[in-house]
């Protein structure tokens, strides 16, 4: 962020031309630059537009398609994809592309408040234990490495079976799980932020510990806590389908892409695939999408690290 | 541009002894390649004995939360441990059975006398499975232990292979194929997987089972079809850890490329192959091996989907089980067991790393 010259991909946003190369736009380094860059815009032109057509369906399908999502019709069921039914249908006969898009909704609604909820716990715990520091702080991160020594998903199964199955407990369990990380990355955030020359100007300005922090060190890490939210959402969409897929999650009638998954178990035992297939698509294009978007983003505010995708 | 680069190798350190400059006379090489004659036994048995106690306290925190969120639970322990009997049984019976569980004092008190006989082998009874819990864990974990370690040998076998295949040209058609495929895996669901591995290969093909441990006619585990059935879960389970290893394979080894030991072993005259195996992916494997220990929740995570999915009889089966019905009991000893893997994976890497690397003091970690 201090050499703005340094990161090319600054300079493109997602939907702009690509600018052209700086320094050097002749040699053959620069030219393999030039494509491994339009390949990258590539990716996230197709994140944009994959993402903008989802959102759409997701919002407006339920509101402008008269079709009912669990209208049963025993007459047509486990028809293969065809142009009345696009993804087919499934075993008692309701269209899966339809379901596919209610089950997102659902499933991106439940991702949505949950990654929510873990960042603002994480990022309250991350800054309270930076900001406070000394014993609150090891203590803060003892617990934290008590709970990211548990598998998330076993913890999350532990929650939900404590509780009854259902939207409010998935959304519980992935939030108490899924903090751990955002608060680690805003504690080293902060303690990197500590040693700067405004904090202790703020500091010798007279600015109490509370203010120092909320007005000071905290808008400085959200760039990285908003990232870390954002790369949150597909995270705690994987994990709200695979307590579903256990039968822990979204109650069976209800359409999420988990249970869709469980309930096709059946008919793929049968030999027909597509039930099964299409609910898991939409697991995965929505993953790479928000992925993209997060990745082009992380280039932009910080473009030393752009090799490790966060899923 | 070109002017700074060579004189960095006369002051940096090379990774490895082997390579490292020779411009400084031979200390340097002999001094880092001398602790790699023999293990030290010494430090890493201080460095287990100190995570041991460590994961203690870290052990007895995760139970008292499970306890507290027991507590916290709308459930009643006593008519789950009944089941249907609840429904028939007088008051009486049912306050009886209140006592003999000791369910009614505060859950600390709940977690001690849970924590004290858990130390003498005693984990309760499951009731869902009609088991001691201790008998269930034992008959089970072998069976998740074996699928998991084929699974994650497989994975960073085809990671690291893959990896270096994909850093060789970076941004040629191979690499290209590789990261794609390994961004697409990496957001694949592993259940989905599992269903999508069961159509192809049990359904359509016919080569493999589908699922269990043994085929239906027979009761008994033989080398042969044991092999047969667990060849699609720890494919599958391998197939969903494996993207994360390529990937980090792939940018320890680009990153690696572009160091002085590889342009080293390259300015000697050096066999490509030699220079891609021996050099820069051992060095590209150290980042990974760190982070070894932190897949381990992963693995556990995609053992207990692979085998709900192909009623493999492991752990994480009995898990769900368990869950759907709420069985306190063996919940909270295979959250602990599975606490208890994990912290072993993060010493396994710790211990890796040490040895792989001659720079770190296993003292110090």
């Amino acid at each position: 962020m201090t050499a703005p010259a340094a990161d090319p991909s600054a300079a493109e946003g997602p939907g702009g031309p690509p600018t052209p190369a700086s320094g050097g736009p002749w040699s053959a380094a620069a030219s393999a630059r030039r494509g491994r860059r339009d390949h990258r815009t590539l990716r996230v032109r197709t994140s944009v537009v994959l993402g903008v057509a989802l959102a759409l369906a997701v919002l407006l399908v339920p509101l402008l398609v008269p079709l009912d999502q669990q209208a049963v019709d025993l007459a047509n069921k486990l028809r293969p994809p065809s142009w009345e039914h696009p993804f087919g249908t499934d075993d008692v006969g309701r269209d899966v592309l339809l379901r596919c898009v209610y089950g997102l909704r659902v499933s991106l609604l439940v991702g949505l408040v949950a990654a929510l909820a873990a960042s603002v716990l994480g990022v309250c715990v991350g800054a309270l234990a930076a900001s406070l520091g000394g014993s609150v702080d090891r203590l803060v991160m003892r617990v934290v490495d008590g709970i990211s020594s548990v598998p998330h998903l076993l913890l999350g199964v532990f929650i939900v079976a404590m509780f009854r199955p259902g939207v409010w407990p998935v959304i519980l369990s992935v939030g108490l799980t899924h903090w751990v990380s955002t608060a680690r990355i805003v504690r080293a955030e902060i303690h990197s932020l500590r040693s700067r020359p405004y904090i202790d100007a703020a500091v010798s300005g007279g600015a109490s510990r509370w203010r120092v922090t909320v007005r000071h060190l905290v808008p400085g890490v959200w760039p990285q806590a908003a990232l870390a939210a954002v790369l949150m959402v597909p995270h705690a969409i994987w994990h709200e389908s695979a307590l579903s897929f256990l039968g822990l999650g979204i109650p069976p009638h209800q359409a999420s892409l988990g249970t869709m998954t469980e309930a096709a178990r059946g008919s793929l035992l049968a030999g027909d695939w597509w039930p099964t297939l299409f609910p898991g698509l939409f697991i995965i294009v929505p993953t790479l999408v928000i992925a993209g978007l997060a990745g082009a983003w992380r280039e932009r505010i910080n473009p030393r690290r752009r090799s490790e995708l966060m899923l | 541009m070109t002017a700074p680069t060579p004189g960095v190798p006369l002051t940096k350190a090379a990774p490895d002894g082997a390579t490292a400059p020779t411009g400084d006379g031979p200390q340097p090489g002999g001094a880092a390649r001398a602790p790699r004659a023999a293990l030290p036994w010494r430090p890493m048995a201080g460095l287990a004995g100190r995570r041991l106690l460590a994961a203690v306290p870290v052990l007895a925190a995760v139970t008292l939360g499970l306890f507290a969120l027991a507590a916290a639970s709308p459930f009643d322990p006593v008519k789950q441990y009944a089941g249907d009997a609840a429904l028939r049984a007088d008051a009486a019976t049912l306050a009886q059975l209140r006592e003999n569980l000791g369910v009614d004092v505060h859950f600390t008190e709940q977690w001690w006398r849970w924590l004290t006989s858990a130390l003498g082998g005693d984990l309760g009874d499951s009731s869902t499975l009609r088991q001691p819990v201790a008998q269930v864990v034992t008959e089970r974990i072998g069976w998740s232990v074996l699928l998991c370690a084929v699974a994650f040998v497989l994975a960073v076998v085809i990671g690291a292979l893959l990896g270096v295949a994909a850093a060789r040209r970076r941004g040629g058609l191979l690499d290209r194929c590789v990261t794609a495929t390994a961004y697409v895996l990496q957001a694949a669901p592993p259940f989905w997987l599992g269903l999508l591995a069961v159509w192809l290969f049990a359904l359509q093909l016919g080569v493999l089972p589908a699922g269990g441990l043994t085929d239906t006619d027979s009761d008994t585990v033989t080398a042969g079809s044991l092999l047969r059935h667990l060849a699609l879960p720890a494919a599958v389970l391998a197939l969903s850890q494996t993207p994360w290893f390529v990937l980090y394979v792939r940018q320890g080894v680009l990153d690696a490329l572009g160091e002085d030991p590889v342009r080293g072993a390259r300015a000697r005259g050096l066999k490509e192959h030699t220079v891609l195996y021996g050099h820069a992916l051992r060095s590209g494997l150290l980042p990974v091996l760190t982070l070894i220990g932190s897949r381990v929740p992963e693995l556990i995570t995609g053992a207990l989907l692979v085998e709900t999915v192909f009623s493999w009889p492991g752990i994480a089966s009995a898990t769900v089980r368990a869950a759907t019905a709420s069985d306190f009991p063996l919940l909270a000893a295979l959250t602990v067991l599975a606490t208890l893997a994990v912290l072993l994976g993060n010493l396994m890497a710790d211990l890796l790393y040490g040895l792989a690397d001659p720079r770190v003091a296993l003292e110090e970690m």
